[in-house]
């Protein structure tokens, strides 16, 4: 047995290490988020939000068709997603013990997993192939991206409806799809509407499955099968530019819009789960 | 759950009615399955266009592709056939998910520590708030990032002390490099972090409470305590490790941003390289002819796609068994 007076110097280190630990994660967010907001709130302005990306290296201009790129093809890929995920997701709650639901839970799982830039593959040989780079199939394989997480987070809110609620319904007389559909539905809404929003901020600053999908070029939306610009992908090339004083600091004020979508829709949702937690 | 069970069996009954055969119930069910049934064709449907797409490689170049180490689509006899060999690539994404691993798994097991065994509830909440933050910044931000603070930092204050220091290993010689194989593991460690630390939370809030009363009558301080919740959820913790090794091995654009992009087998950590994920994001979009060439770049995403399936799967496997563990003891 170690000394009494050793083993409390011990337990002192590890604890300090724990905590040292801690702050240490919390370093890259804070540079990041004060690198972020620092950098881009010079760069943000009227022009850079509505006026169109010039070439690399050209002064003026804007990321205007990078905003609204990004706003079309989540849009999109939403349209596409929540209906299909929140179904499923309906589908493996309401009748968890099928032998098809518990397959498509342990598949849905996998598919959370697989890397995007597999998805952004994926996109380009279904649809790039056939029609060229378009918005269409950027928002196919953002979908695709966020259907496991809608379904996964639609199952968790509607097991947490209470029975009662359920039996209460079917007491009435109404019919189990009625039940599901206005009471269950109603009931964990809340949660199904978390789970959507915290999708979407996933895939609003995905890059790697639009960069092989829709491209990013420097123009306005031009059709659904034409390619455009996104934020994330915006970034990327800006980053990558040889004329770093014009560049950069657009890089950054994108940077700082799409932080800024992201961290509300985080914020929201936090505040609406707190209870849960508390 | 019984409850559920009894509802569920009085509905079935119901269902099995005659005259009912064909009532609102049935054909929700249907329906709902009928779409349930995406998933299937989604996963189906990946596997089959990437199998297909890599397909000419596959015969081209069969069982070498893995240990092949050229990488020339364009060679400079224009008469010879391009070659493809991935293990610079494999190496590279071995060894930046292995540094990942390394230096971001015991800061996520001092953070889960903390925020399950050492600190006060209150301050928890708002902690593990900014940590899942980490997870929400969206990758190429960590990339811009990576570019303009990290490296510059990494390059004039770290890497030149870490060489004075370990320079007789070889993994630490040569000219160093900001963009580099360390750089990327760098990031990767911060990326993995969030999800790593979550899981090992969980897992040691999972630890039955009778195990910390038991350690502490018997007079242990709060580490020894801590120790006793580590191995209880030993299992657990390393799912947890296997799932944030699933996520550095899928992570694509902070990578393709940090790591330099070079196609070689390094030996030292700050030259620079690529992975099976940096290569599909860098070359993909100018690979439009020879056909056998985006050929190999899928075949490249078919690796990954695997590699991110067994990783994952088996991380899965490790979290369900000792969570079903954990809740069989409990029982007793």
């Amino acid at each position: 047995m170690r000394s009494y007076s050793f083993r409390k110097l011990d337990n002192r280190i590890m604890i300090s290490l724990a905590y040292a630990a801690l702050i240490i994660a919390l370093i890259p967010l804070a540079s990041i988020l004060i690198e972020t907001v620092g950098r881009g709130l010079s760069a943000i302005s009227f022009s850079l939000l509505f006026e169109e990306i010039p070439p690399l290296g050209q002064p003026g201009g804007g990321i205007g068709p990078a905003i609204q790129g990004t706003l079309i093809v989540v849009a999109l890929a939403s349209i596409m997603g929540i209906p299909i995920g929140v179904f499923s997701g309906i589908y493996l709650a309401e009748f968890r013990q099928s032998r098809l639901a518990s397959v498509a839970r342990f598949l849905n799982d996998v598919l959370t997993n697989v890397p995007s830039i597999v998805l952004g593959i994926f996109g380009w040989t279904l649809i790039v192939v056939v029609i060229g780079w378009s918005v269409i199939a950027g928002a196919i394989a953002l979908a695709i991206m966020m259907i496991p997480i809608v379904t996964r987070t639609t199952e968790e809110a509607i097991k947490l409806v209470p029975i009662t609620i359920r039996e209460a319904a079917i007491a009435l007389g109404v019919p189990q799809w009625k039940t599901t559909l206005t009471v269950v539905l109603g009931s964990a809404k809340k949660g199904i509407a978390t789970g959507i929003l915290l999708a979407v901020a996933r895939i609003s600053g995905e890059t790697a499955p639009l960069l092989l999908t829709i491209l990013g070029n420097r123009f306005w939306f031009s059709g659904f099968t034409q390619p455009t610009a996104a934020l994330p992908l915006a970034i990327f090339n800006f980053s990558q530019s040889p004329f770093r004083t014009v560049d950069l600091p657009r890089a950054w004020g994108a940077s700082l819009i799409l932080i800024f979508i992201v961290l509300v829709i985080n914020i929201i949702v936090r505040y609406a789960t707190r209870e849960k937690y508390g | 759950m019984s409850r559920h069970k009894k509802t569920q069996n009085f509905l079935s009954k119901l269902k099995t009615n005659p005259k009912k055969r064909f009532s609102g119930d049935s054909v929700f069910r249907t329906v709902v399955a009928l779409i349930a049934c995406n998933i299937f064709i989604i996963l189906g449907l990946i596997i089959f266009k990437i199998t297909q797409g890599s397909w000419l490689s596959i015969q081209t170049y069969g069982i070498n592709f893995l240990w092949g180490t050229t990488w020339q689509p364009f060679p400079s006899n224009q008469n010879s056939p391009p070659i493809f060999g991935a293990l610079p690539l494999i190496w590279g994404t071995l060894i930046t998910s292995a540094i990942a691993l390394l230096l971001g798994v015991p800061i996520s097991l001092g953070i889960a520590l903390a925020l399950s065994e050492f600190a006060p509830k209150n301050f928890n909440y708002v902690i593990s708030f900014f940590v899942e933050l980490l997870a929400a910044i969206p990758s190429v931000i960590y990339g811009l990032w990576g570019i303009l603070v990290l490296i510059p930092f990494l390059q004039n204050n770290v890497y030149p002390h870490l060489q004075a220091v370990l320079g007789f290993l070889p993994f630490f010689q040569g000219t160093i490099r900001g963009s580099s194989v360390l750089t990327g593991g760098i990031v990767l460690a911060i990326m993995i972090i969030p999800t790593v630390s979550a899981i090992s939370r969980d897992v040691f809030a999972a630890v039955p409470n009778s195990q910390r009363e038991a350690i502490i009558a018997l007079g242990a301080t709060r580490w020894e305590k801590a120790r006793i919740v580590m191995s209880y959820g030993r299992s657990g913790v390393v799912g947890a490790v296997m799932l944030g090794l699933g996520r550095a091995v899928g992570e694509t654009m902070a990578i393709t941003m940090v790591i330099g992009n070079s196609f070689n087998m390094f030996t030292s950590l700050f030259e620079p390289g690529s992975t099976l994920a940096s290569i599909v994001a860098n070359e993909f979009t100018e690979a439009s002819s020879p056909p056998v060439y985006i050929s190999a770049l899928m075949e490249v995403g078919l690796l990954l796609f695997a590699l991110a399936i067994v990783v994952n799967a088996s991380a899965r496997l490790i979290i369900w068994r000792s969570t079903r563990k954990i809740k069989e003891v409990e029982m007793f």
